[in-house]
């Protein structure tokens, strides 16, 4: 039973994560009908911008809280700039291409940002400090840090943060309607640009906060960490329906639990026949699974294809 | 260092980077009495183990120079070295390419590859080709059991390794339930299956057999299954990219588990990125201690004041392969493969990290395996065991 609680809590944290980064593709979804296969890579910049800045401020005896709190902020304000320049760059002088056209700068971006975070943080993993929230907790026989509960809780806080623009503020009613039609929006006096590169901000910052949770639960950074994250996380965001918002929270939880159950006790029920090394395989299977059964995910609508 | 990384960050994105290939070096110019001889290597530059790769090849760099700077003549023509390194990405596809490459390049000798994985299907071109190639770290058995009369290793093999390694654990460490991981490579599953064979003979159980890959950095959900079935002992055959996060996080579940890998973990890296996690946990190194070689020491030394760090892992092993390789060109008196070939497998050469000899396999003779464990934040050494037999 305490294994088993052990696997939903590895579920739960890694799902938070996952949760995070797979709103920044859904939002973009939902508003440009682009995935922005460069997201993982911002997860990544986030991640190593904290590293930096954290291992800065540690040497020069900065207090642990002010130095986690402020490389997270600018972390996540150099995220939303990169967020920013990459829509710019990359997608906006695409807008009325052809659709592939787009997708292929994404990836080419993504490449670039990895090449790029190589030649100037390194090839090699660096440990990310963490002088805080090493301590552990039990709770009913499973074991659980300060960090991980600290992931969860923020997670949900910056989940509730991002409803609360969504739904409740001007720009929130922008990205909204520009979701769904946007010639309709710009007729009614929407500033579509603008629309797009908040939606792109603000999916960058949730971004750095995910590159900051991840590397402070694994201690670790290395140039190559967006790529397999990123490819999660969308999975997460098509799982839980792609353009929709609580579907991505939702698919992000779950691909979570999927994977860290189905890899705790594969070997246990296949006899040994199939290991935990298919944790891979798990996230991967259902991502096929719901483009044969559910196209448009747990929480996606059936929309008729726009001509 | 932080805003010239952030502002060259920003820099960078506002330009194209051009991702730049690597190019060998332009020979010196050399007169005509001087004899070239193109030494090649290859190892990992870029990658999860490219800390581990550069230290390979700065290792190998450091006995090309040195043989330079000595103006070692052979048959009586002074040599110059020349050393073209490439990178094989820890990828057998991409090894077999750059292997071609060195070929076509006319080297008349290999110090490589790192990985068991890339060694074993580049020794085949090399072998092809009849050019002589000493691996600095492949260990895994299969790459001298091919029969190819040009393959050498200057470490102990997996065998070896793993019969130490077993031992060790069910013996000093008194670990009865062992449960065994590896990264699926030539190496990671070749150590493993010989610990594993070498802990049964000893008597111990293994309860679970995992898996997980050279890319992998979460293993929270098989560490917890793990969890489950209480080892005394885990055994992970990999690298330090994976044996590192693994035990931080064998250690937030609150596990206090005997942790243990082969040479792949005997890494600065190791602790650095594990951090106190890190303590107690043991790691093998074919060899004697360098603090108990006679040139040992110097060479630790010579290597942190010319590249600023620490060793890494494999440094003295490529040394001392580049060293031996010069030895028997100098007792065959020719560079030329065909010819020192013959006399490289039966050279004894005195190097840093063990008397060098190679067997009819070429596999390194009666070498000896130190265990180290991490005490204090540094690996320290246990336990020295000399003359293992494959």
């Amino acid at each position: 039973m305490d294994i088993f609680l052990q696997q939903i809590i590895n579920g739960l944290v890694q799902g938070s994560v996952y949760a995070l980064v797979a709103l920044g593709y859904t939002m973009v979804y939902g508003i440009l009908g682009l995935i922005n296969f460069a997201h993982g890579e911002v997860v990544m910049v986030g991640a190593m911008i904290a590293f930096t800045l954290l291992q800065t401020l540690l040497a020069a005896a900065v207090s642990p809280v002010v130095a986690i709190l402020l490389s997270l902020l600018v972390a996540i304000v150099l995220c939303m700039a990169l967020g920013y320049g990459i829509e710019r760059i990359a997608y906006r002088p695409l807008r009325n291409a052809p659709r592939l056209a787009p997708l292929i700068t994404a990836i080419g971006m993504s490449i670039v940002l990895q090449n790029l975070a190589m030649m100037i943080w390194g090839r090699e993993y660096h440990a990310f400090p963490m002088p805080l929230g090493n301590a552990l907790h039990e709770v009913g026989g499973a074991i659980i840090t300060d960090v991980q509960i600290g992931i969860v809780l923020v997670a949900l806080l910056m989940m509730s943060g991002l409803m609360i623009v969504v739904h409740r503020t001007r720009m929130g009613r922008a990205m909204r309607a520009v979701a769904e039609n946007p010639s309709a929006a710009v007729l009614m006096g929407v500033d579509i640009n603008r629309v797009i590169s908040s939606t792109f901000m603000l999916g960058s910052a949730l971004a750095a906060v995910a590159g900051f949770m991840v590397s402070a639960n694994y201690g670790i950074v290395h140039y190559y960490m967006g790529f397999m994250l990123g490819l999660k996380a969308f999975t997460a965001a098509v799982l839980g329906g792609i353009g929709n918002l609580r579907g991505a929270m939702l698919g992000g939880v779950l691909l979570g639990l999927i994977e860290s159950l189905g890899a705790g006790y594969v070997g246990d029920l296949t006899g040994g026949f199939l290991g935990s090394n298919y944790q891979d395989v798990f996230a991967f299977f259902v991502l096929i699974a719901v483009l044969v059964f559910r196209p448009s995910g747990l929480l996606g609508e059936r929309v008729a294809e726009r001509a | 260092m932080l805003i010239t990384k952030l502002v060259s960050f920003f820099a960078l994105i506002s330009t194209i980077a051009l991702v730049g290939c690597n190019k060998s070096e332009t020979p010196s110019l050399n007169d005509a009495s001087e004899l070239l001889v193109k030494i090649g290597a290859s190892a990992p530059l870029t990658g999860p183990q490219a800390h581990i790769g550069k230290d390979n090849e700065n290792g190998t760099r450091m006995a090309i120079d040195d043989a330079n700077a000595k103006g070692i003549t052979i048959g009586g023509k002074k040599v110059h070295f020349e050393l073209l390194s490439e990178d094989d990405q820890t990828d057998p596809k991409t090894a077999t390419i750059v292997a071609q490459k060195l070929v076509d390049a006319k080297v008349n000798g290999i110090i490589g590859h790192l990985n068991s994985g890339t060694t074993i299907p580049a020794s085949r071109i090399y072998s092809d080709n009849g050019i002589p190639q000493i691996s600095p770290s492949a260990t895994a058995v299969a790459y001298t059991a091919q029969g190819y009369k040009t393959a050498f290793r200057v470490m102990a093999n997996d065998a070896q390794q793993g019969k130490v390694l077993g031992e060790f654990a069910t013996k000093s460490l008194a670990a009865k339930k062992i449960a065994v991981l590896d990264d699926r490579t030539a190496y990671g599953q070749g150590i493993a299956d010989e610990f594993v064979k070498s802990a049964q003979a000893h008597g111990a159980k293994i309860i679970t057999r995992e898996y997980t890959t050279d890319k992998s950095i979460d293993f929270s959900a098989v560490l917890t299954s793990i969890k489950g079935k209480k080892p005394d002992l885990i055994f992970f055959g990999g690298m330090d990219p994976q044996g590192a996060p693994m035990v931080k996080q064998l250690r937030s579940l609150g596990m206090k588990t005997q942790f243990m890998m082969g040479d792949g973990g005997y890494t600065p890296k190791f602790i650095d990125n594990a951090g106190v996690a890190a303590e107690g946990a043991y790691a093998s190194l074919p060899g004697v201690p360098l603090a108990k070689m006679p040139k040992g020491l110097d060479f630790a030394a010579r290597y942190e004041a010319r590249f600023k760090h620490p060793i890494q892992l494999y440094a003295p092993y490529c040394y001392d392969a580049v060293n031996v390789m010069i030895a028997a060109m100098q007792q065959a008196g020719s560079a030329e493969p065909a010819k020192y070939l013959p006399v490289l497998s039966k050279v004894i050469y005195d190097g840093v990290t063990a008397k060098l000899a190679f067997d009819e396999k070429g596999d390194l003779k009666g070498g000896a395996i130190t265990l180290y464990q991490v005490r204090q934040g540094k690996w320290q050494a246990v336990e020295t065991i000399a003359g293992i037999q494959p």
